[in-house]
């Protein structure tokens, strides 16, 4: 009896996503018959995709790695009534940073393992200078955040595409940064034949840590008054401009790690990008479908992963054009973030029932 | 159930028979019977909780009762939603206006039954009925004022100018002295009289003792879902409907000794600050709490009183002046410095500042202290869900569960959390702010015996109410606030409403 609330609000809370899931597979079918394919035969695509083989499940992991990342950076964010959409910036500017560590800084004999460390460490503090300055510019000022952090996202394009022009590359025909020496690449092949790198023990230690700050040390305390309510924290004696700037610095830390993290374990270099390429997008669709919680979003992201992933070979076995898992994708998010759809769904019936008596 | 139709006396306008409604296990409504006569006041009195709101709601046609028949001019109806309601004539008035801030009165009172001409809005016209009406009923606002710029009780005005401009012949109240002056309460009751006087039929909903003897004719008591009794208003006493409303005698008046002032424990001196505009809202306010003693500011709200005790929280900084509190200089530091020099906070917006709604009661146990309650950099939940054990079983919050979202809890259980976590860290200045705001008797009886017993306990309290029997019945001086400044100072036990109330709108004590 006691724990029964509890209970029913975890229920309710894992029920909604899984839910949504369901439904958005089902348009994902809807789309594919309406496209003229056959969905067993997608299916089968997506099953041989995902679990056909080991090395298949090994790159849905190297997909789902830096959505983790990213999902996470949002999600913390989120907790102090921030929304950060300036991850893709942060994303960029990190991999600048880690390009430099990695390329140019040669550890000394005995200590190879200190780079990979350095260069993350390196993406990590850019990101979080990149997200702090939005961070700080709203306690300073009241400038909103999500103005703040999109133009920020325009800033470290060209500023990335600069340096890369002018400082990282050896010369003009090469569209991508020098190679980071293989000290400071992190290792592949944790599972035989996919390229699925040491970066996921990173990326689920990340969301150990977010969880552990969030939920088990006074600052969390602090982020998650502030997210609830602004006034209570401050009357609490809770500086609300520190919580804002710090929560924002570690929110760019985190989506700096995904920069950093794919980097030093799939690129190797930074390669020319002549626009935002959305990671930061798939950030707030994951955060949102987990949930904001560190363990949802690390399962929004495997579902994410899974669904790009499996789009290639659903496209090559099944002929089902990859609009479709987009599709799919845009559906999760759809009813995932209808729960008001669905609780005024359920008062309606709640009223249906009581009238006819 | 039987078919007759009820042959109602043409007196009685409306008329409710067993209306149930349950939310879940909970039964709010448990068969309610409730007649209402044509041109009468009704007081519907009860405690928080007690389900006075609920049943206005089902006769708003906010909710559909799970049993029982509402019977309108003696016929049967199912009023299916507020739409409804206003086409059978009946208007609500809520707690909490529902008001178009950046809209002028008129446009706010036509809003959704708008004037029109050629398709186009018609505002002269809009604002010649709003008018018309306004004065017909004694209800003085102006048509073109912003609601943004004109007090609350100009707002509730609005309110009910909108329900009448939609042809309420029944106007439904919800607690609606809760936010208004002394001096607006009684233009209140003659509004009142003037619309009874015109036909329409009042309910109020309340828990205010003194307006149901004040303001209605009849009064329906009801008590934890259950109709207790209805009576005329007339030869009742406060004592008796207090115990019929709670179910057992309730003590009105605090028992207190004579006080016996210590040393100095906060000093104020020629404080001046601004409000959210940039006008300066308090003016050279000087004055000192002493241990022992409780100090009470009284004044009607907006005279300054939140901006100060904003400076003395440290939620606002003062442009000059100073706040010592035992000694130490505090004068514009942050709440915590201010917390860490010993003073303790009731603040008057429990929701906003003094809880964090979406938190757990033991979470909320830890708000002003949270890194106390931390060891070794760890946050510790068990020390947290001990202090909430603590509050709830020394300050009776019910349901007695620390993991409770403090969203769940009533108003008068969320203030006994606040109150009690304050109390518990022993200030040696507590800062009280309207600490019985909207809560029923037996709440109000419970935080005022406390608030005694800390004084007795050698703490020095400072009390801010727009309430003056708050004021009168625990303070030991009386300071009064008049456009940001202290214009007198009166010992408790010399003190009268009259007085404080010409004191309190700038006149003087003699007169």
């Amino acid at each position: 009896m006691p724990d029964q609330s509890k209970w029913k609000a975890g229920l309710r809370a894992i029920g909604i996503p899984v839910l949504a899931t369901i439904v958005g597979l089902l348009v994902g079918i809807l789309c594919i018959l309406i496209a003229g394919k056959d969905p067993v035969l997608a299916a089968k695509a997506f099953y041989r995709a995902v679990a056909g083989e080991p090395r298949m499940f090994g790159n849905v992991l190297v997909s789902t790695i830096p959505l983790i990342f990213t999902g996470l950076a949002v999600a913390f964010a989120y907790r102090a009534g921030l929304f950060n959409i300036g991850v893709e910036g942060q994303y960029l500017m990190a991999q600048i940073a880690t390009v430099v560590v990695g390329v140019w800084w040669t550890p000394p004999q005995g200590f190879e393992w200190l780079h990979p460390i350095f260069a993350l460490g390196a993406g990590a503090v850019a990101g979080a200078i990149w997200g702090g300055i939005v961070g700080l510019l709203k306690a300073w000022k009241g400038v909103h955040e999500v103005i703040n952090s999109i133009m920020m996202n325009w800033i470290a394009l060209f500023l990335a595409d600069w340096l890369l022009k002018a400082y990282l590359r050896p010369d003009n025909s090469r569209a991508a940064s020098y190679d980071l020496q293989q000290t400071a690449w992190l290792s592949q092949g944790l599972i035989e034949g996919s390229r699925l790198h040491t970066g996921i023990w990173i990326a689920l230690g990340t969301a150990v840590v977010v969880w552990i700050i969030l939920f088990k040390t006074p600052l969390g305390y602090e982020i998650r008054a502030v997210g609830h309510s602004p006034g209570a924290a401050e009357y609490g004696g809770i500086s609300v401009a520190r919580a804002l700037i710090i929560t924002m610095a570690i929110s760019g830390a985190i989506a700096g790690m995904a920069g950093s993290v794919q980097t030093m374990g799939l690129n190797h270099r930074f390669n020319e990008t002549t626009a935002l390429l959305g990671y930061g997008f798939d950030g707030i669709a994951v955060a949102l479908v987990g949930r904001l919680h560190p363990v949802g979003v690390v399962l929004a992201a495997l579902l994410f992963g899974a669904l790009q992933a499996s789009s290639g070979l659903m496209q090559a076995m099944a002929g089902v054009p990859k609009a479709v898992v987009s599709i799919v994708q845009a559906a999760v998010i759809f009813f995932v973030a209808a729960e008001g759809l669905w609780s005024f769904l359920q008062r309606r019936r709640a009223k249906k029932e009581v009238t006819p008596a | 159930m039987g078919l007759r139709s009820h042959p109602l006396p043409i007196t009685m306008l409306l008329k409710l028979e067993g209306i149930t409604k349950r939310f879940g296990s909970l039964v709010a409504n448990d068969h309610i019977d409730l007649e209402i006569r044509q041109g009468e006041i009704h007081a519907l009195l009860g405690e928080n909780g007690a389900g006075k709101s609920t049943l206005m709601n089902i006769l708003y046609g906010l909710y559909t009762p799970d049993e029982g028949r509402i019977f309108w001019k003696g016929k049967e109806v199912k009023i299916r939603n507020p739409r409804h309601a206003i086409d059978l004539g009946i208007g609500m008035v809520h707690q909490h206006f529902m008001l178009i801030p950046v809209f002028t009165v008129a446009e706010n009172i036509t809003l959704g039954k708008e004037v029109t001409r050629n398709r186009f809005l018609d505002m002269n016209e809009a604002r010649k009925r709003v008018e018309e009406l306004s004065q017909r009923f004694g209800l003085e606002v102006n048509p073109d004022d912003r609601i943004e710029s004109i007090s609350v009780g100009q707002q509730q005005r609005v309110e009910i100018l909108k329900a009448l401009y939609r042809g309420a012949e029944l106007l439904i109240l919800d607690e609606p002295t809760a936010v208004l002056t002394p001096q607006e309460v009684e233009e209140l009751g003659k509004i009142m009289k003037r619309l009874v006087a015109q036909g329409h039929t009042i309910i109020i909903i309340t828990h205010k003792l003194k307006e149901v003897l004040h303001l209605a004719d009849r009064v329906t008591v009801i008590r934890r879902g259950k109709k207790i009794a209805t009576l005329d208003a007339a030869g009742q006493t406060e004592a008796e409907l207090a115990r019929l409303m709670v179910g057992r005698d309730v003590i009105l008046t605090v028992d207190k000794e004579p006080a016996k002032p210590g040393k100095v424990v906060l000093e104020v001196k020629n404080l001046h600050a601004k409000n959210d505009r940039g006008v300066e809202a308090v003016r050279d306010v000087s004055f000192t709490v002493r241990a022992g003693e409780i100090v009470g500011i009284a004044g009607v709200d907006g005279n300054g009183q939140s901006e100060l005790i904003a400076c003395l929280t440290g939620l606002r900084k003062p442009t000059s002046g100073t706040v010592t509190v035992n000694g130490q200089d505090v004068t514009g530091q942050s709440p915590r410095r201010i917390r860490d020099a010993g003073v303790g906070h009731i603040p008057e917006d429990r929701q906003k500042r003094g809880l964090v709604l979406n938190f757990t009661v033991a979470e909320n146990a830890a708000l002003g202290d949270h890194r106390a309650f931390a060891r070794r950099g760890w946050l510790s939940y068990q020390r947290m869900v001990d202090k909430a054990k603590e509050i709830i079983s020394g300050f009776d919050v019910r349901p007695p569960r620390h993991d409770y979202l403090a969203r769940s809890l009533s108003g008068g259980n969320q203030q006994k959390v606040i109150v009690g976590r304050e109390i518990l860290r022993n200030p040696d200045l507590m800062i009280a702010v309207q600490p019985t705001r909207g809560l029923d008797v037996g709440a109000i009886e419970f935080i005022h015996r406390n608030l005694v017993s800390e004084r007795d306990a050698g703490r020095a309290i400072l009390l801010v109410s727009l309430e003056l029997d708050e004021i009168m019945n625990l303070a030991d001086r009386i300071l009064v606030m008049y456009k940001g400044q202290i214009v007198a100072e009166v010992p408790g036990h010399e003190a009268t409403e009259e007085g404080l109330g010409l004191l309190m709108m700038g006149g003087s004590a003699s007169a």
